[in-house]
């Protein structure tokens, strides 16, 4: 059954850019010098490093265990030596991290212990996909890092009733899930029916944008296997796959504001690339040691979709895209909406990571900030229904109490207000700095 | 017009009569302590002394929550006063000063990216900012906007200045800044050591011309034994030893340390 959804609150139409890399196949980006493994990359705690520096380890070998429930292991992706465990600047915590230093011997060579879990699911239980997706450290691939053996745990009193695959993609420039889609259909059906079979979800529908006709016939081929799976394509609106948002266009249901969650409307969702990890892992048992990375822009020679091992640095996704095309403006880990800019490219890749953007200089122009005219478009635009220009102007007076009023804690950081506000006013930058001083409050009080 | 006079007058008795009796029926029993410690507090509402603001700190002293020495900007002076109000002999207080850790200014520290956006430290230290260093200054004055005192500002080279004169030691500065970069230093001591840097000693010298490279030649030559290794990469003086001799002043190869009381060190901490 296909379904086809227009309606969305709030939004903005971006240029979406795609076409710089939506037709470069997925390759391999090889063996950097050096991969840095931060031990948080997920929500949660940071997991324990099992190994020492100079240990010699394999791919797919765990070299830090999880700690705590919300917490995942974490697995060598190649084979090598560990340098050392230090820390590094993470640039999606913004702050000096652990990570484990490894420096690839070139033969990337398996651990003995990788084997299938299962040739079908018919063979492996929803507890055993449960497990082997925490063996795997497989974490939500969408962007929030959430590890995924807790997802598939909700608590017995919220019954899950649909399952959401996000292929939408909504986020400009980047098409690392489209590639994946169009070239690993089958493989990301599958992971998807686990997912599924792990939560005991009956329905599953597929969500994808409209401006990737390719990977919607693609799935639509692959999910044809299956009973019990929809498709959804929905209009081409930025952001569209946020995870409220899709749960609101495709079902119709509100999520409560935070704590709440999907599961509190009896839904999950799963990104494409989490089900593709998840199938990986059951079918070659290869833990979650790489991912795709888009890396593009205007100011790359060559726009790619890699297949990366989480820990590759920047710098070296770079120069296999061919390096810079002129004098680089800004380089931005993630999409131009809701990415991070770089201040370095020594960071590395970590498993949330979906692309790096470079801009052009003349792209990344800075405009002054102009005083706030009230003209209420940050308003229209608000996916969430909050009013961004209010909570801007209390967190840049430092009124950080009177920005939770306004519910800053509620947003969700898509950018659509900073986008549209016609007095170039960077709101989210203010909003994030009000959440981040709400949220150690917050954590101080629980505290004391 | 004489009877709008007549009127409003009369009103105007008749509802004075209510306030004053009202004034007196629901009067709350303060006691008068309060306001004579509130009359001599700074009335700068810092926040120092972890009350909401002078109003809350004397009400505090008066119930016996805090000692007569809470107030940190008003010093020995106050806490006298406070004291003799209390009818208690107190402590003095140990006189702060805010120091800068960090001389990482545009000369000497490495930017490796512009920023733009926020014009504020916390924002910026959301992208990591524009210097090579991730623990050092940020450049854009978060602190001297928190300074109840107006006892800091911006060098043309990008750091905070502490007005040493100025400055209480309310510590408004140290919970504005984002890296946890500005300590307090009792006032009379002068050495300082003015990195927070926790980066190992070769990735120091690759941003910055004056960080902590962790040589521990302070540590060695300490008369006093008053400088240790934090987490074995960063030289912390412990200020309850230190004697301000000045050995490791000399000593430092990358001049992190700095003793006030020098001419050249105006510059650097004034």
């Amino acid at each position: 059954m296909i379904t086809i959804i227009k309606k969305m609150i709030g939004g903005v139409s971006v240029p979406d850019k795609k076409e710089l890399s939506e037709s470069s196949p997925i390759e391999f980006a090889g063996l950097p010098g050096e991969l840095i493994l931060f031990l948080s990359q997920h929500i949660g705690a940071p997991s324990v490093p099992l190994v020492k520096p100079k240990d010699t380890v394999k791919r797919g070998q765990v070299i830090a265990e999880p700690c705590g429930f919300v917490s995942v292991p974490l697995h060598a992706p190649t084979s090598g030596v560990i340098k050392a465990i230090e820390p590094r600047y993470h640039p999606g915590q913004a702050r000096m991290c652990e990570a484990i230093i490894l420096e690839p011997d070139g033969k990337h060579e398996p651990a003995e212990e990788l084997s299938p879990a299962a040739s079908d699911l018919d063979g492996i239980s929803p507890d055993e996909i449960r497990e082997l997706a925490r063996q795997a450290g497989i974490v939500g691939l969408g962007g929030a890092a959430f590890p995924t053996s807790v997802k598939l745990a909700p608590p017995e009193d919220k019954p899950i009733d649909t399952y959401l695959l996000n292929g939408s993609e909504c986020e400009p420039y980047l098409t690392a899930d489209h590639r994946l889609m169009l070239e690993q259909a089958d493989k990301v059906m599958f992971g998807f029916k686990g997912l599924m079979k792990a939560a005991g979800v009956r329905r599953g529908i597929v969500c994808i944008e409209d401006n990737k006709p390719d990977a919607i016939e693609a799935m639509k081929q692959a999910l044809s296997a299956y009973d019990g799976l929809e498709l959804a394509v929905l209009s081409t609106r930025y952001p569209r796959g946020g995870e409220k948002q899709l749960i609101q266009a495709v079902l119709g249901r509100e999520v409560p504001p935070p704590p709440g969650l999907p599961y509190d409307v009896g839904v999950l969702v799963s990104n494409v690339g989490t089900a593709y990890a998840l199938a990986d892992a059951v079918l070659t048992g290869v833990p979650l040691v790489e991912r795709v990375v888009t890396v593009t822009g205007e100011g790359v020679a060559k726009p790619s979709n890699f297949r990366t091992l989480i820990g590759t640095p920047v710098s070296y996704l770079i120069e296999k895209a061919g390096g810079f095309k002129g004098t680089p403006g800004k380089v931005i880990l993630g999409g131009p909406m809701m990415g991070c800019s770089l201040r370095s490219l020594d960071v590395p890749v970590f498993k949330g990571a979906s692309g790096i953007l470079v801009l052009t200089k003349e792209q990344a122009v800075e405009e002054p900030i102009l005083p706030c005219v009230k003209c209420g478009k940050c308003v229209d635009v608000c996916p969430m229904g909050l009013q961004p220009l209010w909570i801007s102007a209390y967190a840049e007076r430092e009124l950080m109490e009177e920005a939770e009023t306004f519910r800053a804690m509620d947003c969700i950081e898509c950018g659509c207000c900073a986008y549209i506000c016609p007095a170039k006013r960077p709101l989210v930058q203010w909003i994030k700095m009000a959440k981040a001083d709400i949220s150690s409050r917050r954590s101080a009080q629980k505290k004391s | 017009m004489l009877s709008a006079i007549v009127t409003l007058g009369a009103a105007g008795l008749v509802f004075g009569g209510f306030l004053a009796l009202a004034a007196q029926k629901f009067k709350v029993e303060e006691d008068p302590k309060v306001a004579e410690i509130l009359e001599v507090l700074p009335g700068a509402n810092c926040g120092a002394c972890g009350f909401p603001g002078c109003a809350g700190l004397a009400s505090a002293i008066v119930k016996g929550e805090a000692p007569c020495n809470a107030c940190i900007p008003g010093g020995d002076a106050v806490a006298d006063k406070i004291a003799s109000i209390m009818g208690v002999v107190c402590e003095g207080v140990e006189p702060m000063v805010a120091v800068v850790c960090c001389q990482g200014d545009d000369d000497r520290a490495e930017l490796v990216a512009q920023y733009h956006g926020v014009m504020d430290c916390h924002a910026a230290n959301q992208l990591g900012g524009s210097k090579g260093c991730p623990y050092g200054c940020l450049g854009l004055g978060s602190c001297v906007r928190a300074c109840p005192f107006d006892a800091m500002y911006m060098s043309p080279e990008g750091l905070p200045v502490v007005i040493k004169e100025k400055c209480t030691g309310c510590g408004a500065c140290v919970r504005a800044c984002p890296r946890g970069i500005i300590d307090l230093a009792p006032c009379d001591k002068h050495v300082h050591i003015l990195c927070s840097s926790y980066d190992k000693g070769p990735q120091v010298r690759k941003y910055c011309r004056v960080g902590c490279i962790a040589c521990r030649i302070c540590v060695r030559s300490c008369p006093q034994e008053a400088i240790s290794m934090d987490r074995d990469t960063l030289a912390k003086i412990d200020y309850s030893i230190c004697d301000n001799c000045g050995v490791c002043v000399a000593k430092c190869p990358m001049k992190t340390i700095v003793d006030t009381r020098l001419p050249e060190a105006e510059k650097q901490v004034s």
